[in-house]
């Protein structure tokens, strides 16, 4: 076998010599490295981005794309949001909530990042309609960097108890605090909880994202219960639209052991006490704001 | 010529074996053999829950009375194995409580554990006494509850690193007056307070406590009143060692300290103060074992305090220690035979200690009996690698952990393959092996030469092709688990190695670059594997064959596939294969 250069070379050159190419870890546009192999489905659930792009048309299988193609709302804010979420080709998973650097926790050499279209946008919360742009990701402080699920391997009881440390250390400024924030998502009528860091989303928007992957195979009953309209509904669909119109509300129990509603507070506060989430059935909700209840009363 | 000895003379000498290996071997070497030592086995071990199933266990061992099971992969500890995998105990607590009445000790690790299972636990068994449970999770404080107030006997419960939900501390206040058989409890990793009045009553009742490991809660200043109570004490561990500062404090803690003349080992230390380290350096000459590895105190008060302790055998330490504690310790504690150093903020691409390489060579030279090694840092050289070989030819475990994935000799900005080639090539007993930085294939090719002990090994962000994976395949003749992520390493070692996995415990590949077609084709034609593909992003097929899988795990097993997966699991068998392969063909990809 050919001696590999030893340093670390480009993916794109070790993906010469190695022939890997299909599963070169690579940031790009979801599915553009294969839409030249194959028409038609992408590779994802969630190949809204996939569909947009490329135009292959919709999957065959429209449950399949009950998030996809959202075009305005939270997620656009994020254009792709899905991160990895539609890079199905080996790529490690990066929590990209702070920085597009793949492999490297330090800021700088951008390995494998040549083609990068998607960016997280780290703006606040305001969802602005983006049709398919790059995005450049602004806003880093200089302290944050990305995250390797796992890395440094660390037992999540010394990871809590070393946050604990660094933010009783902690001055009020800065948010040099702990590196990471694992909480519980549960979601009614499911049969298993889910954990999400919180640290690894820069806004309402990413964390939408992430859980509407997460938990889609669980509300995608829900929707379909309430009738699916055609591919047009379909393309505006996304966890938060999906709450909107369903009986699903996401809601957090906070510090003081309060359950309240997400998106009611800036991000970093709310990343700041919320000690778990939960999808809670409208029906339930009947405590939290007006609003709320409005919204399930439009529906019927 | 086995018939000559009568079967309880022949139990009688098997009662002495303890070790499976050993009775393994045993009840090999004839079907009367196998009869009487399954007759008498009274522990079993399974290194996988899944390999086995109670059934099959109960049939063969019918009179059980201590039962070790582990759960989910080691990579699960970070986080690398999605919640709701699996590794569920309440089934198997269902069959042992049904065969095994007599049962005295389950272990668990990495396991699911629900209040129902510790409430079945508690009632099933009569005479229970050992409950382990180590990086579990599932269970809140009420099932807690139900073992202190059912289990009449209990000489053990440690909770190990578990996520508990923590209801309340009254828990503890349900072991009944009469229960007075603790010897070791470990609550350290439960958040809120219990009531220590019911601890301090509990300790006081039981005369044979000998290991306390307290959580966080319990204050310092209380802790006199429990030494007071348990001068037997062989393990302490400590709550939040930290208190105003205040002479009383000091000495009721230090005259406390002075009576415990059994202590042997020291742990907890949370918010610790320096200022009250001193109050127990009348222990510190007997202390052999000491985790400070919670305990953010910083040198001279660190140094000054491991360096009183010159019998010390086991030092787990925050990198607070830096390279000058490091060599003050190589120059104290000669009989040091284990050293942790873990990292007080490993999220952060700069330096905040001086801890570098220097230190563990300055150990390795120093400890002659140094032989276990976990060792965080940010830089690394080959030479020092060659020196901690050379130095320590009785390494048996050893893992280095750079902080940033792919970091190379930072002298000479090579691959750092010769200085862990050095390790496996001098340390013919290294049995566990943990890398990192930046490696090519060629440290698998000394591995594989060279390892010949090695029984687990941890790869991360390593190699360049599949042959680093087949040289260790191929070459570790020891091997029992690979755990490996972040490599490019895909179908064709992994496909030419296949039977080799037979003879392993389990593999873990994720963010790798086997494929789907691979995994499919290596779970036909395997019967005896279980081939577990994880995609959370959706089914492995719905993509060609050639993408690859998310992670992927394999263990033996002659339990068939297990039928607890969740949504993101999928069970490469022949009939889900062949059955996925049959939806694919409907969609015309």
């Amino acid at each position: 076998m050919d001696k590999i250069p030893d340093k670390l070379s480009s993916s794109s050159e070790k993906n010469e010599v190695l022939n890997l190419e299909e599963t070169e870890l690579r940031l790009g546009l979801p599915g553009s490295e294969f839409s030249d192999k194959k028409a038609g489905n992408g590779f994802s659930l969630f190949g809204k981005d996939l569909k947009d792009e490329t135009n292959n048309g919709f999957s065959q299988n429209p449950l399949k794309n009950i998030f996809s193609g959202a075009k305005r709302g939270f997620s656009d804010a994020i254009d792709g949001s899905n991160k990895w979420g539609l890079c199905i080709n080996g790529g490690s998973e990066v929590d990209l909530g702070k920085n597009d650097v793949l492999f490297s926790p330090r800021g700088g050499g951008n390995v494998g990042v040549k083609n990068t279209n998607i960016l997280q946008s780290c703006q606040p919360t305001t969802p602005q309609p983006v049709e398919g742009k790059k995005i450049e990701h602004g806003s880093t402080t200089p302290a944050s960097k990305a995250q390797v699920v796992g890395w440094p391997p660390i037992r999540s009881f010394r990871k809590n108890t070393l946050a604990t440390n660094l933010s009783r250390n902690n001055d009020v400024t800065g948010n040099s605090g702990p590196g990471c924030l694992y909480v519980k998502v549960s979601m009614d009528g499911a049969p298993y909880l889910r954990k999400v860091d919180l640290k690894t989303y820069c806004s309402y928007a990413d964390l939408s994202s992430a859980l509407e992957k997460m938990f889609s195979c669980f509300t995608i009953g829900q929707y379909a219960s309430h009738g699916l309209r055609g591919k047009e509904e379909l393309s505006e669909c996304h966890l938060m639209d999906l709450l909107d119109r369903s009986e699903y509300v996401l809601t957090y129990e906070d510090k003081d052991g309060d359950w309240m509603l997400v998106g009611d507070v800036p991000w970093e506060m709310f990343t700041d006490s919320c000690k778990r989430l939960r999808i809670m059935k409208g029906s339930e909700a009947s405590g939290l704001a007006p609003r709320v209840i409005e919204k399930c009363k439009g529906q019927n | 010529m086995a018939q000559s000895f009568p079967e309880d003379v022949l139990e009688h000498v098997f009662s002495f074996l303890n070790y499976d290996k050993d009775r393994n071997a045993v009840s090999l070497v004839c079907k009367s053999w196998y009869e009487i030592e399954r007759l008498c086995r009274r522990r079993i071990f399974i290194g996988n829950c899944y390999a086995v199933s109670p059934e099959i266990v109960i049939r063969r061992f019918p009179d059980v009375r201590a039962v070790e099971l582990k759960g989910k992969p080691h990579f699960a500890d970070f986080n690398l194995v999605p919640e709701g995998w699996g590794g569920y105990v309440y089934p198997w607590i269902v069959s042992l409580a049904r065969a095994y009445p007599w049962l005295e000790e389950i272990k668990l690790k990495r396991m699911v554990v629900t209040d129902e299972s510790l409430e079945l636990i508690s009632k099933s068994f009569k005479n229970f006494k050992v409950l382990v449970l180590l990086s579990c999770e599932g269970f809140t404080t009420d099932g807690l509850a139900s073992i202190a107030a059912n289990c009449r006997n209990l000489r053990e419960l440690d909770l190990g690193e578990s996520e508990v939900e923590d209801l309340s501390g009254h828990w503890l206040s349900h072991f009944p007056d009469n229960c007075t058989s603790l010897v070791s409890l470990n609550i350290s990793c439960l958040g809120s307070e219990v009531s220590f009045c019911a601890l301090e009553r509990l300790v006081a009742r039981c005369p044979n406590l000998k290991t306390l490991r307290l959580n966080r809660a319990v204050p310092l200043e209380k802790l006199p009143n429990l030494l007071c109570r348990a001068p037997q004490l062989v393990e302490l561990g400590t709550g939040a060692y930290s208190a105003e500062i205040q002479s009383d404090i000091f000495s009721n803690l230090a005259e406390a300290f002075l009576g415990c003349k059994q202590l042997k080992g020291l742990s907890g230390f949370w918010d610790v103060v320096p200022a009250y380290l001193p109050a127990m350096y009348s222990v510190c000459s007997r202390i052999t074992s000491l985790n400070l590895s919670y305990a953010t105190a910083q040198n001279p008060e660190l140094v000054h305090f491991v360096s009183q302790c010159s019998n010390l055998q086991r030092l787990w330490v925050l990198d607070y220690i830096e390279d000058a504690g490091l060599e003050a310790l190589a120059a104290s504690c000669k009989d040091l035979h284990e050293l942790r150093v873990f990292p007080s903020d490993p999220f952060d691409a700069e330096a905040n200690v001086s801890l570098t390489e220097q230190g563990l060579v300055a150990v390795s030279e120093g400890c002659p009996k140094l032989q276990s090694v976990l060792y965080f840092c940010r830089q690394m050289s080959n030479a020092a690698l060659v020196a901690i070989a050379r130095s320590r030819p009785n390494m048996i475990r050893f893992r280095l952990c750079i902080i940033e994935p792919r970091a190379p000799d930072y002298l000479t900005l090579e691959p750092l393959d010769t200085g862990f080639g050095a390790i496996v090539e001098n340390c013919k007993e290294l049995r566990r092996l943990s890398m990192s930085g930046l490696l090519t294939d060629r440290v698998f090719e000394y591995i594989g030469t060279h390892a010949k002990k090695l029984e687990m090994l941890s790869i991360a962000f390593a190699g360049d092709s599949d042959l680093g994976l087949h040289h260790v395949l191929s070459g570790c003749e020891s091997l029992r688990k690979l755990e490996i992520r972040d490599c490019p390493f895909g179908d064709k070692a992994l496909l030419a190695n296949a039977t080799k996995l037979e003879t392993m415990r389990s593999l873990w590949m994720s963010s790798c670059s086997v494929s789907f077609g691979a995994c499919k084709l290596l779970g036909q034609k395997m019967p005896r594997l279980n081939v577990e593909v994880i995609n959370e992003r959706g089914p492995p097929d719905s993509g060609p064959e050639s993408c690859p899988v998310e992670k992927l795990y394999v263990y033996r097993t002659i339990a068939g596939p297990r039928v607890d997966m969740p949504g993101f699991v999928w069970t490469m068998d022949e009939q889900v294969s062949s059955s996925l392969s049959r939806v694919t063909e409907r969609r015309g990809d």
